[in-house]
């Protein structure tokens, strides 16, 4: 702040002041609010921690491994629903990213602009659904035609192994991990497509030049390049999935056992607290269900902060010259 | 020889990539015919002005969702749009690195802690010491998702503002917080705008933190302290029932959300593609 | 700026006016077993009540035990009575349950080709729950039924995945005829369930098992009537076949009306009688001895008294059975308890 001129001390002062004053308040109001985020944030850690206590202090770490799932007796372990948490986001991921980078390669690299911008703000809008949404189109569209067609086949197919042993429910996890698809395509397109957009041209042009075709340039050495942005857009995705609560309760079938074929029902995180948070009866069941809150939150952190650190380096890698 | 495999697998794969970009465009078409199928049959007037009705009875509708929607979210913005715009003018215009960095990764964390994890902390928080589920936890659980969205939008758009304007205010004479109050915020309100209606849209389809906070209900609630209904808390009782007519409704109820967040995207993108070549032009 | 101006007062105006005209809502949750009529009630008493508006909302009966013991409710409802430890817990009040009908759980199915009505014995009912029966023709479930073609397919079994009454009027039940269910599962509102599909409330699992081909699950009656699916004999403790109606319902509480406590908890499954269905129970609402707000409590009195009396008579319709008189006559007495 330049101070003003010395010629008239006294008058300069208070305007100085004055105006500073302003600026003070500003600083002031916006830094309370700021601050209230940190302290709202803070809170909710603290509330979880504390409100799980009874549960951590009774299960200690075997909560993690147990499979146990048993509110008369009060016994309870998280395993079931980590194992159905992980199992249907990866599953997801599987069917989603070979998808999603394909689409985002197309989009960045082969589409004529004006297709590209039409494609991607339709993909887009897919992000802005609600949960709920899919969830009751999953109910009355992709259950029955899982029931019907897709789950009896794969039983006919490769009934023989064990992750596809079982009657076709039409809800379980696979069905589930195809809804957890769906929605997170528009993400790992938009951020795939974001990244690959930042490879500078000359890494292209380069390839062309050698005389590699089209395809070649784009695999082999833009790709690359955005490598690290893709796996960032993957663990975002990840994240997101994982924390997905309504569209995956309505159609996993709802049973707290860990199974190894994938026609199976199952049970997430998400799925059991919304269904039994406001019917927990013990209190131990109740901190046991926050506990799990606090778990799944933990885990989100972790990978959401691998994914923004996968995205960083991307963008300096791009545009460090 | 090998000149024509390589050209082979690149018009494959050139292909399989354009297929795989019209399938997931498609899937959105997918989504919103099915839903102006099934929802379209069902919407009729009563869905607007009646309350729900017991199961077996025809005739009901979810008017009282429809409004218990919109005070929710209207709570929502209320509480979250300034606390996350407020917040992001500090990143953006008044603080130091570190402390931008603290508030930056605090807003980022909120961002990804799953939404149901955020209904519990609105229930510990409001519901419990209340003794009532209400509206108001359900509108404090949702601004808490406003927060971090609108934070985040907000400093993006002022860091975008050129330096030449804040300049410029600055040499005519106008303090720090003037400059940016008259000058700097309303060159970025078009970008924050948009990202303050996609905030506000995503959480009007949030069902999970709802589930505790608001709960539900069969009539119209008075003020804010009461249960409260809400269309995705609907959609999702009336999807998971075996009543015929409650699924009916569902389609209904899924359909008009769907075509709001839709509506509120699609206006919020286009004004900012307007905004964005206003500027440059 | 003018017309967002007028935009944001109809908006301010189309929440505010609605919801000036509503009443003072009493909050009651609980019991999916009940719920339908308890709908029923409540509608119609708000139609000759107008002021008294009371939002049920069925959530399963361990939400009820649970929302009332938070204090997040009015009164709640549920189809286990509460045990002492929990009742224990609620320190500002005493719970007074009121019994409010008998209803049956009945094991309803969805089998490819079957339309016929399938009889269970209590090892078949016990044996598929707890997966040792896994096809539809195993020879427990054939014996009973001569002359039905039962299919060579796998049994999806449905159940609850909330805490439910319903699911413990069944556990009560399957504990009481088979010891290998009692110690390996037990009884309550949420179970360790050894196989199944979770559905959501008495909705919840009737919609599963309208979509799911040959499952079997366990809902009130009115949910298989409503829903116009088949359901099952059972096998009383008599030894005869007996369906759930609202004879069979009512002989089972025929011996606990003259036995009733005090406290009105009791359990009537595995009844003796040679006519009496031996999945029923009573369901029953939490109300709280104290209630404060003088208004709230004078319309829950006021519905207690209609519900004894002209509520009592939409039982049969609904597939429940009324309450009889001598238990009727001794909660009427219970009512001048709430202060």
């Amino acid at each position: 702040m330049a101070t003003a001129a010395q010629s008239v001390p006294g008058r300069a002062r208070t305007f100085l002041k004055n105006v500073r004053a302003g600026d003070e308040i500003a600083y002031l109001i916006t830094f309370v609010f700021a601050a209230s985020v940190v302290l709202i944030t803070a809170i909710l850690v603290f509330e979880l921690w504390v409100k799980s206590g009874a549960s951590i202090h009774k299960f200690g770490f075997n909560f993690l491994h147990t499979s146990t799932w048993d509110p008369v007796n009060d016994e309870f372990g998280a395993l079931p629903f980590v194992y159905g948490t992980i199992i249907t986001s990866i599953l997801g991921l599987l069917l989603s990213v070979p998808l999603g980078v394909g689409a985002a390669i197309f989009l960045s690299e082969l589409a004529p602009p004006k297709l590209s911008n039409a494609l991607t703000f339709l993909v887009e809008l897919l992000a802005a659904v609600p949960s709920v949404i899919f969830g009751l189109l999953a109910i009355f569209a992709l259950v029955p035609l899982m029931r019907s067609f897709v789950q009896p086949w794969l039983i006919s197919a490769f009934g023989w192994s064990p992750f596809f042993k079982g009657p076709p429910y039409g809800f379980g996890v696979l069905t589930a991990s195809m809804v957890l698809a769906i929605m997170m395509f528009p993400y790992i397109i938009s951020i795939s497509r974001e990244a690959l957009i930042q490879v500078p041209r000359e890494q292209r042009e380069a390839a062309l030049a050698l005389g590699a075709t089209r395809w070649e340039a784009t695999w082999d050495a833009v790709v690359p390049f955005a490598r690290l942005g893709i796996v960032g857009s993957v663990f975002l995705s990840l994240a997101r999935a994982l924390g997905e609560t309504m569209a995956v309760t309505m159609v996993i079938g709802n049973d707290p056992k860990i199974n190894a074929s994938i026609l199976a029902p199952g049970y997430t995180i998400a799925s059991v607290i919304a269904n039994e948070f406001t019917e927990a009866t013990g209190d131990m069941h109740l901190s046991a269900l926050i506990e799990l809150g606090l778990v799944l939150f933990l885990i989100t952190i972790i990978l959401n902060g691998l994914g923004q650190l996968l995205l960083m380096l991307t963008t300096r890698q791009g545009t460090a010259r | 020889m090998l000149i024509l495999w390589r050209k082979t697998v690149n018009g494959v794969m050139l292909t399989l990539t354009g297929i795989c970009a019209f399938v997931t465009a498609s899937a959105l078409f997918l989504i919103l015919g099915y839903l102006v199928w099934n929802g379209g049959k069902s919407l009729d007037w009563n869905f607007f002005t009646k309350l729900p009705l017991s199961p077996g009875e025809l005739g009901g509708g979810m008017a009282n969702a429809i409004i218990g929607s919109a005070k929710i979210v209207a709570l929502a913005a209320l509480i979250g749009v300034p606390v996350g715009f407020l917040s992001g003018v500090y990143i953006a215009e008044f603080s130091g690195k570190a402390m931008a960095n603290v508030i930056r990764y605090t807003a980022d964390l909120l961002n990804g802690v799953p939404s149901i994890v955020i209904g519990i902390f609105a229930w510990t928080l409001l519901v419990v010491p209340m003794h009532h589920f209400s509206a108001w936890a359900g509108g404090f659980a949702l601004s808490l998702m406003v927060i971090p969205v609108t934070l985040r939008a907000t400093e993006q758009f002022l860091g975008q503002v050129p330096l030449a304007l804040r300049e410029g205010a600055l040499a005519l004479g106008a303090s720090k917080w003037r400059s940016v109050a008259t000058v700097v915020i309303p060159a970025a309100r078009t970008g924050i705008m948009t990202g303050i209606i996609l905030g506000v849209a995503r959480v009007s389809g949030e069902t999970a933190p709802l589930l505790f906070t608001a709960l539900n209900n069969q009539y119209w609630s008075k003020g804010f302290g009461e249960p409260t209904a809400s269309l995705p808390v609907m959609i999702y009782t009336h999807a998971i029932s075996p009543y015929e007519d409650w699924h009916r409704q569902a389609w209904a109820a899924g359909l008009v959300l769907l075509g709001l967040v839709l509506v509120a995207n699609i206006a919020a993108r286009m004004v900012l593609a307007k905004g964005a070549a206003s500027q440059r032009g | 700026m003018r017309t967002n101006f007028l935009i944001g007062m109809v908006v301010a105006l189309a929440t505010v006016v609605p919801t000036a005209y509503a009443a003072d809502t009493i909050n009651a949750a609980g019991a999916t077993f009940p719920a339908p009529i308890y709908q029923k009630w409540f509608q119609e008493y708000h139609s000759a009540h107008g002021d008294v508006q009371i939002n049920y909302q069925s959530i399963g009966s361990g939400g009820g035990i649970r929302q009332l013991t938070e204090g997040t409710v009015d009164f709640g409802a549920s189809d286990m009575p509460m045990n002492n430890e929990q009742i224990g817990k609620i320190t500002k009040f005493k719970v007074l349950h009121f019994p409010t009908v008998l209803g049956g759980v009945v094991p309803t199915y969805n089998i490819e080709g079957v339309n016929a009505e399938l009889k269970f014995s209590a090892e078949a009912l016990a044996g598929i729950f707890i997966g040792k029966i896994t096809k539809w023709n195993d020879a427990a479930i054939t014996r009973d039924n001569p002359g039905v073609k039962l299919p060579n397919a796998d049994i999806t079994v449905v159940h609850r995945s909330d805490g439910s009454g319903t699911t413990f009027v069944w556990t009560d039940y399957l504990s009481k005829v088979s010891a290998e269910w009692k110690g390996k599962v037990g009884a309550g509102t949420a179970v360790n369930w050894p196989v199944g599909l979770g559905g959501k409330g008495n909705e919840g699992v009737s919609g599963q098992v309208k979509q799911t081909p040959n499952s079997v699950g366990y809902v009130e009656l009115i949910y298989a009537v409503q829903n116009k699916m088949p359901y099952g004999f059972v096998k009383n403790a008599s030894g005869a076949y007996v369906k759930a109606t609202f004879d069979s319902v009512t002989a089972a509480a025929a011996g606990a009306a003259k036995d009733m406590p005090a406290d009105f908890r009791v359990s009537i499954t595995n009844a003796s009688g040679k006519t009496a269905y031996p999945i029923s129970s009573f369901t029953w609402l939490l109300i709280p001895d104290k209630i404060g707000d003088a208004t709230k409590r004078e319309a829950i009195k006021g519905f207690l008294k209609w519900m004894l009396a002209a509520g009592q008579n939409d039982a049969a319709g609904m597939s429940y059975a009324p309450l009889p008189k001598p238990i009727v006559a001794k909660e009427l007495k219970q009512i001048a308890d709430i202060k």
